[in-house]
């Protein structure tokens, strides 16, 4: 059987593939130095800057590959760190259930309560702003909840299938049997979480960042840079136009990603 | 009306439980990390007398639980505590700020509701045609809009090139209401797109899944055709969980909303958060998160009561399984 491939879920895949090689070439080449204060200030983009040139004479194309590495990489640890955490809690409570599913799902309902962005700022202002692990540990705690939830949903539902049982009667043991056996039959539902956790992961950095109390210089985030853009709106508008296009189009891209995943899902059922 | 007044109490019940749990886990996290706050407010050259006597003047002398309790009973009576880097009491600094952020989180909810209720339906009309594309790219595009950024491109736009506000400059409400009032416009404007395209998407999903069920398919065979059964018993049944999804929403707007405080230099709420924990102080921290945690449950709770309204079977349900005010 040929499985048709989602279109938006191409278009996603391409829009964030050249931005993810944007993004690797940026770790190891950028065409100009990022920090290098040498190239005139306030060029508008031309050929030579493509993005053109910030209040120090900096090249904002350069700075923005560096920036978006920032970001994403921000964003990827934050998420991982959200789905790993919250799929152990998830497959445990859900797959067992019992007082531990009752006492955490009740405690996941609390958190769940408060906007995810406020919590992530009272977190960071309890281990301390500014720090480039602040964020990704803050907004990490802040994903665990919503993955526990789904991947709960997942094993319970799961977790009576024949093929489980069977297993069981086997004699596969529960490490091997959650996370080799029915890990691969909850990634439907675990894929598109994970394109929206990265999202919100993104635009949570962004926003921290944005507001000096994420990731601070020396190391540039978008979302810092965009802070830095605004002061000099009336002076190069083209470093904030860059900048965001930037977090906007790696925001969309990614989720294009997810829809075409979910559409797709849906198609096969 | 006995089930919902006992529904009604149950909920308001467990509202107060809620409120009470979340102030004492604010509490007590910021016990953890203050350290020791006459040291903070004193600086490293006070001798131990005057920290003793400031430690004193502020009850730090006595026990945790103690506290707790009068900070709490404190909290209702409009004493939240002392700021320590400004020595003035928290609530005088935040009360015109609270002002400001709850008129932005309305304006945008208002925006928000009024644009996206029309709009999902007019989504769920595009389905299937040509014009499905497009809609899916501009409701996934939209979402990607971050507030902050549409925030710099207005004012620069109407502020620098138009001249429409001083995106710095924000005028008192209360000298100059219109204005001010524009300016937040601007402001819920930002806030609300990425949350329009969330609430349209949200709500074409459940317009869909609702139009899949037995009932429409009666309701048409008996030959009524299906515009009038989407108007006349669709909507209705797809409303509660999109009024559910639009109280989280007006919860999460106060968080949403700090960025764009930030953005057009609106003196609200949000703003005042940023600085005070960039400095470190912990009184003000803590009465704007518990303030706008007991928003946060106070809008679930809300958001449930509407729905026991449009949809009696969930009065029967019980709690529909949730704890507190959680507006999920």
């Amino acid at each position: 059987m040929k499985r048709k491939i989602n279109g938006y879920l191409i278009a996603g895949l391409i829009i964030t593939g050249i931005i993810l090689i944007a993004i690797i070439v940026g770790m190891f080449w950028t065409p100009y130095s990022p920090t290098a204060m040498k190239y005139g200030r306030f060029q508008p983009p031309s050929s030579s800057h493509i993005f053109g040139t910030d209040n120090f004479g900096r090249d904002i194309f350069s700075r923005v590959l560096k920036g978006a590495g920032t970001t994403f990489s921000i964003a990827l640890s934050t998420v991982v760190v959200g789905a790993l955490a919250g799929t152990l809690i998830g497959a445990v409570t859900g797959y067992f259930g019992g007082l531990a599913d009752d006492i955490l799902m009740r405690l996941n309902d609390a958190v769940t309560a408060f906007p995810s962005f406020l919590l992530a700022l009272l977190v960071v202002s309890l281990i301390g702003p500014g720090k480039k692990y602040s964020v990704v540990i803050s907004l990490g705690l802040v994903f665990i909840p919503s993955f526990a939830r789904v991947m709960r949903t997942q094993y319970a539902s799961l977790r009576n299938q024949n093929y489980v049982t069977g297993a069981r009667l086997m004699g596969v043991g529960n490490a091997r049997l959650l996370f080799v056996h029915l890990l691969p039959n909850t990634l439907r539902v675990f894929l598109p979480a994970f394109t929206i956790g990265f999202n919100n992961a993104v635009l949570a950095e962004a926003s921290m960042s944005f507001l000096g109390i994420g990731v601070t210089p020396p190391d540039a985030s978008l979302g810092y840079m965009l802070s830095e853009a605004q002061g000099m709106l009336a002076a190069g508008p083209w470093y904030a136009l860059f900048t965001g296009l930037t977090i906007v189009f790696l925001v969309f891209g990614v989720g294009l990603i997810g829809e075409g995943i979910q559409m797709q899902n849906r198609e096969v059922d | 009306m006995r089930e919902s007044l006992q529904f009604i109490l149950k909920r308001i019940f467990l509202l107060l439980v809620t409120m009470i749990l979340v102030s004492f886990l604010t509490f007590l996290a910021f016990e953890l990390v203050s350290g020791d706050p006459a040291r903070t407010m004193l600086g490293t050259e006070a001798t131990a007398e005057q920290l003793s006597a400031l430690r004193q003047e502020l009850g730090l002398d006595k026990p945790f639980m103690v506290r707790y309790i009068q900070w709490l009973g404190g909290f209702f009576s409009g004493n939240l505590g002392i700021s320590y880097i400004y020595r003035q009491p928290v609530w005088d600094l935040i009360a015109s700020k609270l002002e400001l952020t709850l008129l932005l989180s309305l304006m945008s909810f208002v925006l928000i509701a009024v644009i996206s209720i029309p709009l999902g339906i007019f989504s769920y009309r595009l389905t299937g045609g040509f014009w499905d594309w497009p809609r899916t790219a501009l409701n996934q595009l939209c979402m990607a809009v971050p507030p902050f950024f549409t925030g710099i491109l207005v004012s620069w736009e109407f502020g620098i090139i138009l001249r429409l506000f001083t995106p710095g400059d924000f005028p008192s409400l209360h000298a100059d209401f219109t204005r001010a009032l524009q300016h937040l416009f601007f402001g819920a404007v930002c806030l609300s797109i990425p949350r329009i395209a969330m609430t349209v998407r949200m709500m074409r999903a459940t317009v869909i899944s609702e139009m899949n069920k037995a009932y429409v398919r009666t309701a048409i065979s008996r030959g009524n055709d299906r515009h009038s059964v989407l108007t006349r018993h669709v909507l209705k049944n797809a409303m509660v969980p999109v009024v559910t999804f639009l109280g989280q929403t007006l919860a999460e707007l106060v968080g949403a909303g700090i960025v764009v405080e930030q953005v057009l230099g609106i003196p609200g709420m949000g703003r005042f958060l940023v600085t005070s924990i960039s400095h470190r102080d912990y009184p003000v921290v803590q009465a704007i998160v518990v303030i706008l945690a007991f928003w946060v449950v106070t809008v679930g709770t809300v958001a449930d009561l509407i729905n026991q309204f449009i949809d009696p079977r969930l009065r029967a349900s019980g709690l529909s399984g949730r704890l507190g005010g959680a507006a999920g």
